[in-house]
């Protein structure tokens, strides 16, 4: 680590750090392609157990939630047992759920539906508020019962009420956060198992992707016929564990 | 008080692929160049590695190797009565960041623009009259015509190793190729990719309907190529990841996989990384850049003097930073004066799904390339005859699915729930016998009075500058061509046997959350006379001589293709002038 000079701009070789802060990674790239090893960034795989955002009562909430989303039936396991709360807890705890490398600077005011999201609420934010008021809607409407204690048809009722517009989540429109979770949800279900979501890749099954396959080209040819290679992952293979 | 850093011949800013194009041309010259890049370095065995490469949450839906709208974004209103918003996080383009720009996520679509595009404005009036136009459409003359173009875009495709047939062979048509486009002088480096079922199913069925379907010119190569330099690309394996993505497998053309490598190893060669040029600066008169200033990550500002300035940004960034550093008169669409963030374009993207019989069509989505699939180019620029039909302007249309990705791939039949167990039998029933290609019909925009950019007045990047304000929608023109040409596209889909087929022509107003290519054009734009144009016909700023601006913002309007073949062309045509002419006498190559 050194302080920028005019000698060292000049005779810097391959790659050299301009500035000494750990966030100034300005550099100069000359002589040759920098490479150093290890230098890859792949992502950390979401390790089981607990909750990196949600409280006890909020992952109860979602977990009902995500398993009415996505049902259990004889395509696959229900969301819960797939990963999919898992999955949106880790990304509200990560940088998704701050809106990391969003624009967030004021003023911010609200526009036409071209220009846009515009509000400063980020996603963890409103799982926090939206689920709060959820349970306090299912609490006036069924006596007293919060949504992960409320029968299935019950828990597709306020779903719909949600979708459709009809249930308010304490004065705001509950369609904004059943567009946010149904979204969530589904990137869960479908993105690769390294996030939490999709275990065994049930859904890339249900659907016939293979996953991470490197090479095809024995299959581009194949017209109309059923690719018969097991679905592989960033981090799995169903036969990498045998 | 800025650092003042040594004299360089020549200041590059942005190093996408018309910053090492410029860079590689000008080192060839024998001059030293620096070149000022605000992202990252990236590369191949660095940065795309096989292991964690085909992501689609992280690369598509998170844009892991995008710009951050935190770093700088645009803000964006449908017409000048609206109070404009920043963009906060991207939707309707996707801009670069880093070494090779967007020539890391592109799909690798490497097509030429028709010769009647390059003299639209006097094409379209004498076949048809000039009041066949839109009073408010501001359409020109590029000030280059397609001949002139041909050898620069023949040295384009030859660095990328791009995958094609011909169709126009120095005047003769030949079979399988595109007869539409502009005669060609020599084939494409390598042979056309191989097509999918979905793909080959279109081209048989435009072909019963009387078209001449033939391959998309792909930059993702059908084999092993070693370009002029002496890069070395690898034969694409169809992962199907790679619009978003950078390619772990050599084998999508981008700076990287073409030219990079070559150009950091020539001594009077240096790029800086995480730098981010504020300015252009400017002698007392005015008329002649002395430099850029730029801020590195740590907001710790240098003063780049350099005896030429080639301006390499991202079509937005060139005309803030021209708008910025005072260069050129700022656009004003009531009286039509002034060039900078004039003529401002975008492109007009349509589809239609297919819903074919899951029991007899299996097409393997996910068995693709970013530039795979079969066109037809019937419906494009004037092939075809718009006097009946009310509008200018056109399309490619095709069978291109790039991919088959989960998320953002998965289509089911209109009515079918959101959620619960339908929907999810409806994604099993239809993910692999279903034609969902988003860019099925790729049509121009053409250009309007009240289609602009100017600089916003609330809205601030992290150094305190007005962020680039965008005020743009769709024109009836432009919303009359779309309907037409997906008209003709589902035609086609019903002909291959779709049992369903859902219609998605583009619909206004603009809407800067969906996507529809980043083909963002204009604002600086090229033309034969100081009175229409911010750049002469070598890309070179009719108001400071030794500045040179690349890429899409000299567009005069946006043709019915993707712009990266022209970017190309365009770079190696604007470089050949100044090594030909403007070294030997840096001034004005055109007299105003």
């Amino acid at each position: 680590m050194y302080r920028l000079d005019r000698r060292q701009l000049l005779g810097s070789s391959a790659i050299a750090l301009l500035l000494g802060s750990e966030t100034a990674r300005a550099a100069i790239v000359k002589g040759g392609l920098p490479w150093k090893p290890g230098s890859g960034d792949p992502p950390a795989a979401v390790t089981p157990g607990g909750w990196r955002y949600f409280t006890a009562q909020e992952a109860a909430t979602v977990e009902a939630f995500v398993d009415r989303l996505i049902p259990a039936d004889v395509l696959t396991p229900g969301g819960k047992e797939l990963g999919c709360a898992v999955f949106i807890d880790r990304q509200l705890a990560g940088p998704y759920g701050r809106f990391e490398g969003h624009y967030m600077t004021g003023p911010f005011q609200q526009g036409t539906k071209q220009q846009g999201p515009q509000s400063p609420v980020t996603p963890a934010q409103h799982y926090r508020q939206a689920l709060a008021t959820l349970d306090a809607a299912c609490r006036s409407k069924f006596g007293g019962k919060v949504f992960a204690d409320l029968s299935d048809d019950q828990k597709d009722e306020t779903i719909k009420g949600l979708e459709d517009g009809s249930l308010k989540l304490g004065g705001t429109d509950g369609r904004e956060f059943f567009k946010l979770i149904l979204k969530d949800t589904q990137n869960g279900f479908l993105a690769d198992p390294i996030y939490g979501g999709n275990k065994d890749m049930a859904s890339w099954k249900m659907i016939g992707f293979p996953g991470a396959h490197y090479d095809y080209r024995n299959w581009i040819d194949r017209h109309n016929q059923r690719v018969a290679l097991p679905p592989v992952g960033i981090n799995n293979h169903p036969d990498w564990s045998q | 008080m800025a650092l003042r850093l040594p004299r360089k011949d020549v200041v590059i800013i942005g190093l996408g692929w018309t910053g090492s194009i410029l860079a590689h041309e000008l080192l060839q010259a024998g001059l030293d160049v620096v070149a000022i890049e605000r992202g990252p370095w990236r590369d191949t065995a660095t940065d795309f590695l096989i292991s964690y490469a085909q992501d689609e949450l992280r690369y598509r839906l998170q844009h892991d190797l995008f710009l951050r709208p935190s770093q700088i974004t645009v803000t964006f209103r449908n017409n000048a009565g609206q109070t404009a918003l920043p963009v906060r996080s991207w939707g309707a383009f996707m801009l670069g960041n880093g070494a090779g720009g967007a020539g890391v996520h592109w799909n690798g679509e490497t097509w030429r623009f028709l010769p009647t595009d390059f003299v639209l404005r006097s094409h379209l009036t004498q076949r048809y009259g000039a009041d066949f136009l839109p009073a408010d459409m501001t359409i020109q003359d590029w000030g280059v015509t397609f001949d002139e173009l041909e050898p620069h875009y023949d040295r384009f495709e030859y660095l990328c190793g791009t995958s094609g047939t011909a169709g126009n062979l120095q005047g003769k048509i030949q079979e399988g190729g595109n007869p539409f486009e502009g005669p060609r002088s020599r084939p494409y480096p390598t042979p056309a990719l191989k097509q999918g079922y979905g793909h080959a199913l279109f081209a048989q069925a435009a072909r019963e309907l009387g078209y001449k379907p033939f391959p998309q010119p792909a930059g993702n190569l059908s084999q092993l190529y070693t370009n002029p330099l002496g890069v070395t690309l690898g034969q694409c394996t169809y992962c199907g990841f790679c619009e978003w993505f950078g390619c772990a497998n050599y084998s999508k053309s981008s700076p990287q996989t073409t030219i990079l490598p070559v150009l950091v190893r020539n001594a009077n060669f240096e790029a800086r990384t995480y730098c981010e040029v504020t300015r252009i600066n400017l002698d007392r008169s005015g008329k002649w850049a002395t430099g850029v200033t730029y801020a590195d990550a740590s907001g710790t500002e240098y003063e780049q003097p350099a005896d030429l300035v080639i301006l390499c940004a991202f079509q937005l960034f060139n005309v803030q930073l021209l708008l910025l550093s005072g260069i050129g008169k700022p656009y004003d669409p009531a009286s039509g004066e002034g060039q900078i963030g004039r003529n401002f374009t975008h492109q007009t993207l349509s589809s239609a799904l297919g819903f074919f019989d899951k029991d007899k069509y299996n097409f393997n989505p996910f068995v693709a390339a970013g530039a795979i699939g079969m066109c037809i180019d019937e419906f494009n620029g004037d092939n075809f005859d718009h006097g009946p039909l009310g509008f200018v302007g056109g399309g490619y249309i095709g069978q291109v699915q790039t991919n088959g990705r989960p998320i953002e791939t998965t289509a089911v039949p209109p009515g079918t729930p959101a959620w619960g167990s339908k929907w999810k039998e409806a994604l099993r029933d239809n993910y692999l016998s279903t034609v969902n290609c988003g860019a099925a019909c790729h049509g121009s925009f053409y250009s309007y009075r009240d289609v602009y950019l100017d600089l916003d007045p609330t809205y601030k990047d992290r150094f305190g500058r007005p962020l680039l304000r965008m005020t743009i929608d769709f024109h009836d023109n432009e919303l009359k061509m779309s309907a037409y040409l997906t008209d003709k596209y589902a035609e086609i889909l019903a002909r291959m046997g779709a049992k369903q087929v859902v219609k998605q022509p583009r619909k206004g107003p603009y809407d800067v959350t969906q996507y529809q290519t980043s083909h963002l054009c204009g604002g600086a734009v090229m033309g034969d006379n100081p009175g229409n144009s911010a750049l002469n016909r070598y890309l070179q700023s009719w108001d400071v001589p030794n500045l040179f601006v690349q890429g899409a913002s000299a567009f005069p309007q946006n043709a019915g293709y993707n712009p990266t073949g022209t970017v190309g062309a365009l770079a190696f045509w604007s470089a050949a002038a100044i090594r030909s002419q403007y070294l030997k006498k840096p001034g004005p190559l055109v007299q105003a």
